[in-house]
């Protein structure tokens, strides 16, 4: 069980999560600092390590239009948290996979900062107003990319597999 | 079953006789573009490396290209660093492909791979950008991936895992209006599926308007494919696509000139008819927010802006020159012309265009992003307006998140330049 800290509406783009005027920072590590960099209250607690592990973001649909910046998805990763979406836009989705991000298609997910979410299988069940929503599953194909823990130990695994194979 | 162009080209590029929309394959790679983001995929790959012994090269230099233009010149020590960090990366590798800031080869990614050669019909391409789906004006399958997902491509030569996206058929018929154009044509139909209607999809061009449209006006409509979600825009390659590639691009290549299957399955087929068209405008803050221009037009604007991988061609600077011509900026706006690569900046130079805007009182910038992505030139003021040929009108998109972006084609651009109030080119400016 985790607190939504942050309620955010439809088509979030990249520029809002990460804004195209700090892309000159690209290390996974420096990241965070940017995140929702023009939400200064958000921010602020990102920047102060306020938010325990887990900690819940809220969508609604379309979460990460707009660029392929993948910082949009490390600046999120690097404080661990979960976003709950409506629906994600794929680029970000597919960023989100390779980097480890956790998130949760939830297409008709409700609530509120300070609720407590937990989640089934298959639900989201929202503890502040009892109801429960229904989780969408996340692409298959993509599926051995999160069992691997992202696509850097994936493609790793992949390259010494080949490399054995051709007993080098 | 027939299959559609998507289905085709990865049918080809996994070497099956057919593939449906849904299945999972791991492609071949074309052409695999980046531009500074390609420091991040430097950092990535050499994670991907770590520890493991092996020797890390990429899988083929030839299919690589690097191209600065988001930041140039550098607008920080830390931008310059990491260009810097992937010129050192790129002479080490031997990346051949690579477009430094210069004045005779530079530009934007999205002009340059076209221009230059390196998008031939049928392929397969990838770029850790957005607007990637560009090259589908040219038949390519071209989607944008993030930058870990470009360090794996680097490795394998492949893209990992990809589920053979579904299609979304657009017909196109009549014949724009005077003053209407392929810009107007995309924003009135990023508007129709909205910001998330084409996500996951493929938007496949047809119909006589794009059978007579230029591979220009064929880059913009598939460059902001993307703004309604696509994975990728592609038009079917025709006797244009050829003129470009061997009259323009100087291609010698034989090309591999495929089209979708009579009985192929599409999600679903949309119908336009462009000669009812008018000028489009998307309004703040969505790309989707889209109206016709009556509706907004004489909204006070404080920054004009001609330029971006979606209209910085020659054509659009012709139209522009032609409205502006022997006028002048109003007094109280801004316009800033980006070419969207020196090659353009050159003929537009010829041409006399670059004269006539600097005469009518615009700022002719050097070829690059400019100030579409907010990072450096021409950021707003707080409160500001700004009216742009860009493909994006995001909060904060050009560097304040307190100013208002609107989209238009370079027409409207031009005329309202001169009245400093969003106008409609067919009525003219002041």
């Amino acid at each position: 069980m985790a607190k939504v800290v942050f309620k955010v509406g439809d088509d979030v783009s990249t520029d809002i999560i990460y804004p195209g005027r700090f892309m000159a920072t690209v290390l996974p590590t420096e990241t965070p600092q940017f995140a929702f960099i023009d939400y200064p209250e958000f921010n602020a607690k990102v920047k102060n390590k306020e938010f325990p592990p887990q900690s819940i973001i809220v969508a609604g649909k379309n979460f990460g239009c707009g660029s392929s910046r993948e910082q949009a998805a490390s600046c999120l990763k690097g404080p661990d948290f979960v976003v709950v979406a409506r629906n994600f836009s794929r680029i970000f989705l597919q960023n989100a996979i390779n980097l480890g991000l956790k998130m949760v298609i939830c297409p008709t997910i409700e609530a509120n900062e300070g609720d407590e979410l937990e989640f089934s299988a298959d639900l989201v069940i929202n503890k502040n107003s009892g109801k429960s929503f229904a989780i969408e599953a996340l692409p298959k194909a993509r599926q051995v990319i999160i069992d691997a823990g992202g696509l850097i130990p994936f493609t790793r695994k992949l390259l010494l597999d080949t490399k054995s194979r051709r007993g080098i | 079953m027939g299959m559609t162009m998507v289905e085709k080209i990865l049918a080809k590029a996994t070497n099956q006789a057919a593939v449906k929309a849904g299945d999972v394959l791991e492609p071949m790679v074309d052409m695999a573009m980046s531009h500074e983001n390609g420091a991040l995929v430097i950092n990535q790959f050499s994670e991907i490396y770590k520890d493991t012994g092996l020797d890390a090269k990429v899988w083929d230099p030839d299919k690589i290209a690097i191209i600065f233009d988001h930041r140039v010149p550098a607008e920080s020590s830390k931008t310059a660093g990491n260009q810097k960090k992937i010129r050192d990366f790129v002479a080490k590798q031997g990346i051949a492909k690579f477009h430094d800031i210069r004045g005779d080869s530079g530009g934007i990614c999205h002009q340059i791979l076209p221009e230059f050669g390196y998008i031939l019909p049928g392929k397969v391409v990838v770029g850790t950008d957005s607007h990637t789906t560009s090259h589908g004006a040219l038949g390519a399958f071209s989607f944008g991936i993030g930058a870990t997902e470009m360090a794996a491509v680097w490795a394998l030569g492949r893209v990992l895992n990809v589920e053979v996206p579904g299609t979304i058929k657009v017909v196109c018929q009549g014949k724009f209006k005077r003053h209407v154009a392929p810009k107007d044509l995309i924003l009135h139909l990023v508007g129709k599926l909205t910001a998330e209607g084409a996500n996951f999809k493929v938007i496949e061009f047809h119909g006589q308007t794009i059978e007579q449209m230029s591979t220009s006006g064929r880059l913009v409509i598939c460059n902001m494919t993307v703004e309604a979600g696509a994975t990728a825009g592609i038009v079917p390659p025709d006797g244009e696509t050829i003129r470009y590639l061997q009259e323009e691009a100087g291609v010698k290549d034989k090309l591999d000139i495929i089209a979708p299957d009579p009985d192929a399955v599409y999600d679903q087929v949309i119908t336009i008819n462009v000669s009812k068209l008018e000028p489009q405008i998307a309004c703040p803050h969505t790309v989707d927010n889209v109206k016709p221009i009556k509706d907004v037009a004489g909204i006070k604007i404080n920054q004009i802006v001609i330029g971006s991988c979606t209209n910085g061609r020659l054509d659009d600077l012709a139209i522009a020159a032609k409205i502006l011509k022997g006028k002048k900026v109003a007094r109280q706006t801004r316009m800033l012309i980006f070419p969207a690569s020196t090659r353009i900046y050159l003929q537009a130079l010829k041409k006399g265009y670059i004269t006539t805007f600097m005469e009518a009182g615009a700022v002719v910038m050097n070829s690059g992003c400019g100030p579409c992505l907010g990072i450096h030139q021409g950021a707003l003021a707080d409160g500001d307006v700004a009216l742009a040929t860009t493909n994006r009108n995001f909060k904060g998109r050009m560097g304040n998140p307190n100013a208002e972006v609107y989209l238009c084609s370079p027409a409207v651009a031009a005329a309202s330049a001169i009245s400093g109030v969003i106008t409609d080119p067919r009525k003219g400016g002041k």
